[in-house]
């Protein structure tokens, strides 16, 4: 198998081929970030510029760094600070960044499809570091990596994913990816941040957290977006703790083993609380390291070869 | 047409192996690294051979050069990246870099540069089954098996168990397989 795409949309259309081939070119990297010297010269002469739209800590730090790893140069570009004040336009600001001659674009945009447009619209490759509601699939990916370090396989693996699934691109990544895998996803959240028909993504929604952690091997909680709260989605923070953050004694019903992911930020105290955030179920930092050695990956098949 | 039958090919790795241990009495500090894929096998097959004349075990490993290639902008597709496994300290050690063939050079040199951003080794020899020539690189190899004369329209192909089912190597024209 090769990998012989331009850009890095979204999990939706890729193969279960092509996700593997991710996965293990990213166990390769993964090695390297362990060593004293955390680089490699796979990608000198390239240079990647880093587009974020909306805030990001986790995803753009990783992404520099993923690149700085390969030695590729890193430009980066927060719109707050950029022209696209001035009232530029998203095509205008990259065609004049691409003008500078880089090789990739890394895009987080709040609008769903902004980075399908810059790649249907320039000849160099574009990765979605999260477009709106819609995709974030290099989460997807580590989360993959993640799981599969710690349990080896994704046949038949029962994944739940709690919180705000309706605005959650995280969500619908993970759902993908583990559903080309082999793994049964359930969902869990308020009615009102389920989205309608998600069953026909093949999951089984729940409302009610104890009877959708019973015997599941991973539990994913999801950022609970209080910027969001106003919205009226539930009545209260306090009443969405009641009901649908995790706890011991929730978490207890899980398979003995199970292990707690979330993408974060994590709001301590209200989707999870501080000691399970930094208990010895939670991979949740390990995933963190793991996203830069999948970046790493991404980058790699897609700018390591001749076009 | 075949260079070497599976005979040939294990009096070769042995006359490699005592090459090393003439140029290396004390074995204390010397370790074997294996390019991906086929110099693993070789190399783990010497390491084995030392091992058994010298009573003790010489520690082994394994290096991938994918990400260290300087033709990455050129190919088509990436290869698949295999790993590098070298679970012994590199710094101060006496390493022999194992290949089954040495042509151009280019991944020998990929192969030091990836060692190097591991430690310090003391020092480092190469030992290659095959040395067909048209190097493009000032890359010396310390331990040879066979000199082959070749043409650049020719390639030279090791086979071992391991990887292939049977123990070979052949002499082919490019695209005659």
């Amino acid at each position: 198998m090769s990998f012989k795409r331009k850009d890095l949309l979204g999990i939706e259309d890729l193969s279960p081929e092509e996700i593997y081939f991710i996965l293990d070119t990213a166990k390769s990297f993964r090695q390297i970030l362990d060593r004293s010297i955390k680089k490699v010269p796979t990608l000198r002469g390239k240079t990647v510029a880093n587009l974020f739209f909306e805030p990001s800590t986790r995803t753009r730090i990783s992404f520099e760094l993923a690149a700085k790893r390969l030695n590729a140069d890193v430009v980066s570009f927060s719109s707050s600070t950029s022209s696209v004040v001035k009232g530029e336009s998203l095509l205008d600001t990259v065609k004049n960044i691409m003008a500078m001659r880089v090789d990739c674009f890394i895009l987080r945009h709040p609008t769903p499809g902004a980075p399908h447009i810059l790649a249907k619209n320039l000849p160099i490759s574009v990765i979605n570091a999260g477009d709106g509601s819609h995709e974030h699939p290099t989460q997807a990916l580590l989360d993959l990596y993640t799981i599969r370090e710690k349990r080896g396989k994704f046949k038949d693996l029962q994944v739940v994913i709690i919180g705000d699934i309706a605005h959650s691109r995280v969500a619908r990544s993970d759902i993908w990816a583990l559903s080309k895998l082999g793994a049964k996803v359930r969902i869990c959240g308020p009615p009102t941040l389920i989205p309608p028909q998600i069953e026909k993504m093949g999951v089984k929604v729940f409302y009610s957290v104890k009877e959708a952690i019973r015997g599941v091997d991973v539990v994913m909680m999801l950022r609970i977006q209080k910027e969001r709260q106003n919205k009226c989605f539930f009545p209260s923070l306090r009443e969405y703790r009641e009901f649908f953050s995790l706890n011991e004694e929730r978490l207890g019903l899980a398979k003995s083993g199970a292990m707690l992911m979330h993408p974060g930020p994590v709001n301590r105290g209200i989707e999870l609380p501080v000691s399970l955030v930094d208990g010895k179920r939670s991979v949740i930092l390990n995933q963190v390291t793991n996203g830069i050695a999948v970046r790493m990956a991404v980058l790699y098949l897609l700018l390591g070869r001749k076009r | 047409m075949k260079l070497m039958n599976k005979e040939q090919m294990g009096k070769i790795i042995l006359k490699l192996s005592e090459d090393i241990l003439r140029e290396n009495k004390d074995v204390q500090n010397l370790c074997i690294v294996g390019i991906q894929r086929r110099g693993t096998v070789l190399g783990e097959r010497i390491s084995k051979i030392i091992g058994k004349i010298k009573g003790r075990d010489i520690p082994t490993g394994s290096m991938d050069i994918t990400f260290y290639r300087d033709d990455l902008s050129r190919i088509a597709y990436q290869p698949v990246a295999r790993g590098t496994d070298i679970p012994f300290p590199v710094d101060d050690a006496q390493i022999i870099l194992v290949d089954d063939v040495l042509y151009t050079g280019r991944t020998v040199r990929a192969a030091i540069d990836s060692l190097l951003d591991l430690g310090r080794p003391r020092k480092v020899e190469l030992a290659v089954l095959i040395d067909r020539g048209h190097r493009e690189l000032p890359i010396q190899p310390q331990y040879v098996g066979r000199k082959v004369s070749t043409s650049s329209k020719e390639m030279v192909e090791v086979r071992v168990e391991e990887i292939d089912g049977k123990e070979e190597v052949l002499l082919l024209k490019r695209n005659e397989k």
